[in-house]
């Protein structure tokens, strides 16, 4: 098991089971509207198209993802932002029937590249999910695992300060400096998801996917989480699916739009919410029937 | 974008109602304001005192309403965090209605200034002259609610322009008082209170200017506060 490869825990995505995606007859020559594009991308998309089998869950999508940046991605369910966000590290790879097209790139280099693998570019691109999934291990070893397995670490002290700087970065030291070698299955919800925030970063990624990471979390761990956010921006580029969109207002710098498995609008993240250029967008954010 | 705000369009009724209840109480604000202008104006060119007095008194209905749609404001920004059109009508409004009730101040005012100059005989001075202004100002304060009620861009613009003219009258006005005052010194004090009255009239449509902008920021997403009249017009017709 890798730290960051959750094979074990990502839920297939709701574009896999039984929405209808081809339902989308009114914009078969669909534009981004805004500014899919950045000068500072850490990641970009080209032309991503992504199949469940026959399903056509993500259509023509072209997007960069800015670094030290934080991108939200709204959408209604199943239009294809977590499918999207899992394509950035190759999670869709374990869904069998599940087929990625086009060109996504990290740092100008294709993560779809034959000779690419998967297991060093999901420490690159780590990832957090809906539920905290923390190994049944001690806080410590939740930590430790993935720093392990990839050799960052030649020490036991050397391990001790990753861990360390790790849960401090995830704002968890204080709460777990005593208990470290408890289960971190113990811990509260909020705990586990900065848990499983700090064992993502324990690999020093570069780019850190969010696939909805506070909607299981009260409002103040959820605070917290998004308070995390900020700080974390500084140091990782950040990639986030939220179904809350006060969060990607707050969270974010830019936010992106889907619907219907294509990406509607992109823009600066205070542009979208006062003054969106889309109706569906406009129609999304208001709470209007589309 | 299509130009409609569709406050009715929402998934959840209440937020619709919640909406345009806020709407049509600014509508009701607006046409109390509207009512106390007309009254105001009425009583200081016909001399109507009885009038005067009931303008100048009945200033905190209009002050009540105001307190009652921001309060209904806040409530909508606290419980239903709008965004986009929604945010944009709920802070417009919330700006909009501190212009209303500085509407309904100015007429309390020239009820006030009519009740002081009815011993005078001065009073009559510049009568034609400020009917003129004050029926102008009537006008602009009706279109930029008329445009508010259908928020309608083009309308509110139009209006706003002719703001322009108002100006001019009232500086005309202000001239032709200060030429009089220098020929007879002992009208200066009645003079001066008519001033006022022009004053307070000029005032009212620059307000209604203000909620021709506030349209435009609902509709547009543009703040247009501080453009040139010619530069909104460039811009959005």
């Amino acid at each position: 098991m890798n730290a960051n490869d959750s094979t074990a825990y990502g839920a297939v995505p709701e574009e896999a089971v039984g929405l209808d995606l081809n339902d989308h007859t009114a914009m078969d020559d669909y534009q981004t509207i805004g500014e899919p594009l950045v000068d500072n991308a850490k990641m970009s998309a080209r032309d991503v198209n992504v199949f469940y089998a026959d399903k056509h869950a993500i259509m023509d999508v072209s997007l960069d993802i800015g670094e030290n940046q934080v991108l939200a991605m709204i959408g209604p369910s199943g239009c294809g932002k977590s499918t999207f966000l899992r394509s950035l590290n190759r999670m869709n790879d374990i869904i069998p029937i599940c087929r990625v097209s086009g060109n996504i790139a990290l740092d100008g280099e294709d993560i779809y590249a034959s000779n690419q693998d998967t297991v060093l570019l999901r420490a690159r691109v780590g990832m957090v999910f809906q539920k905290p999934n923390p190994f049944p291990k001690s806080i410590y070893e939740n930590v430790a695992y993935g720093p392990r397995i990839h050799g960052l670490a030649h020490s036991k002290a050397e391990m001790d300060e990753i861990v360390e700087q790790s849960l401090r970065r995830a704002s968890l030291w204080d709460e777990v400096k005593d208990v470290l070698d408890k289960p971190g299955t113990g811990l509260s919800g909020g705990q586990q998801q900065r848990l499983c925030i700090a064992r993502a970063i324990a690999v020093s990624p570069e780019v850190i996917l969010m696939d909805e990471p506070c909607s299981a979390l009260d409002p103040i761990a959820t605070a917290r989480i998004e308070e995390l956010i900020d700080e974390l921006k500084e140091r990782f580029t950040i990639a986030i699916v939220t179904h809350s969109m006060q969060q990607a207002a707050r969270v974010s710098q830019r936010t992106a739009y889907f619907h219907l498995g294509k990406l509607i609008e992109v823009g600066d993240t205070k542009q979208i919410f006062t003054m969106p250029r889309h109706e569906l967008t406009e129609n999304y954010i208001t709470g209007r029937f589309g | 974008m299509d130009e409609k705000l569709n406050l009715d369009q929402h998934t959840s009724q209440k937020f619709n109602e919640e909406l345009q209840d806020i709407c049509t109480r600014v509508l009701e604000m607006g046409g109390l304001v509207e009512e106390q202008c007309r009254k105001a104006l009425k009583a200081l060119v016909k001399d109507k005192l009885e009038l005067a007095e009931e303008v100048a008194t009945s200033d905190h209905k209009v002050n009540e309403m105001e307190l009652a749609i921001s309060e209904r404001c806040t409530d909508i920004l606290a419980l239903r965090q709008p965004a986009a059109s929604d945010l944009r009508v709920v802070v417009g409004i919330i700006r909009l209605v501190a212009d209303l009730e500085r509407i309904g101040d100015e007429a309390e005012k020239i009820g006030r200034l009519v009740k002081t100059l009815a011993d005078s005989r001065d009073r009559s001075k510049f009568r034609s002259e400020t009917k003129h202004l004050g029926k102008s100002v009537l006008e602009i304060l009706h279109g930029s609610l008329d445009a508010f009620a259908r928020m309608d861009v083009a309308a509110a613009i139009e209006t706003a322009a002719k703001d322009h003219d108002i100006d001019n009258e009232f500086e005309s006005l202000t001239r032709l008082s200060i030429t009089h005052m220098m020929e007879e010194p002992s009208s200066v004090k009645s003079l001066l209170r008519v001033s006022w009255c022009a004053r307070a009239l000029e005032r009212i449509a620059d307000h209604s200017v203000n909620i021709c902008e506030e349209v435009v920021y609902m509709v547009k997403g543009s703040d247009v506060r501080h453009l040139s009249i010619k530069e909104i017009e460039d811009r959005f017709l």
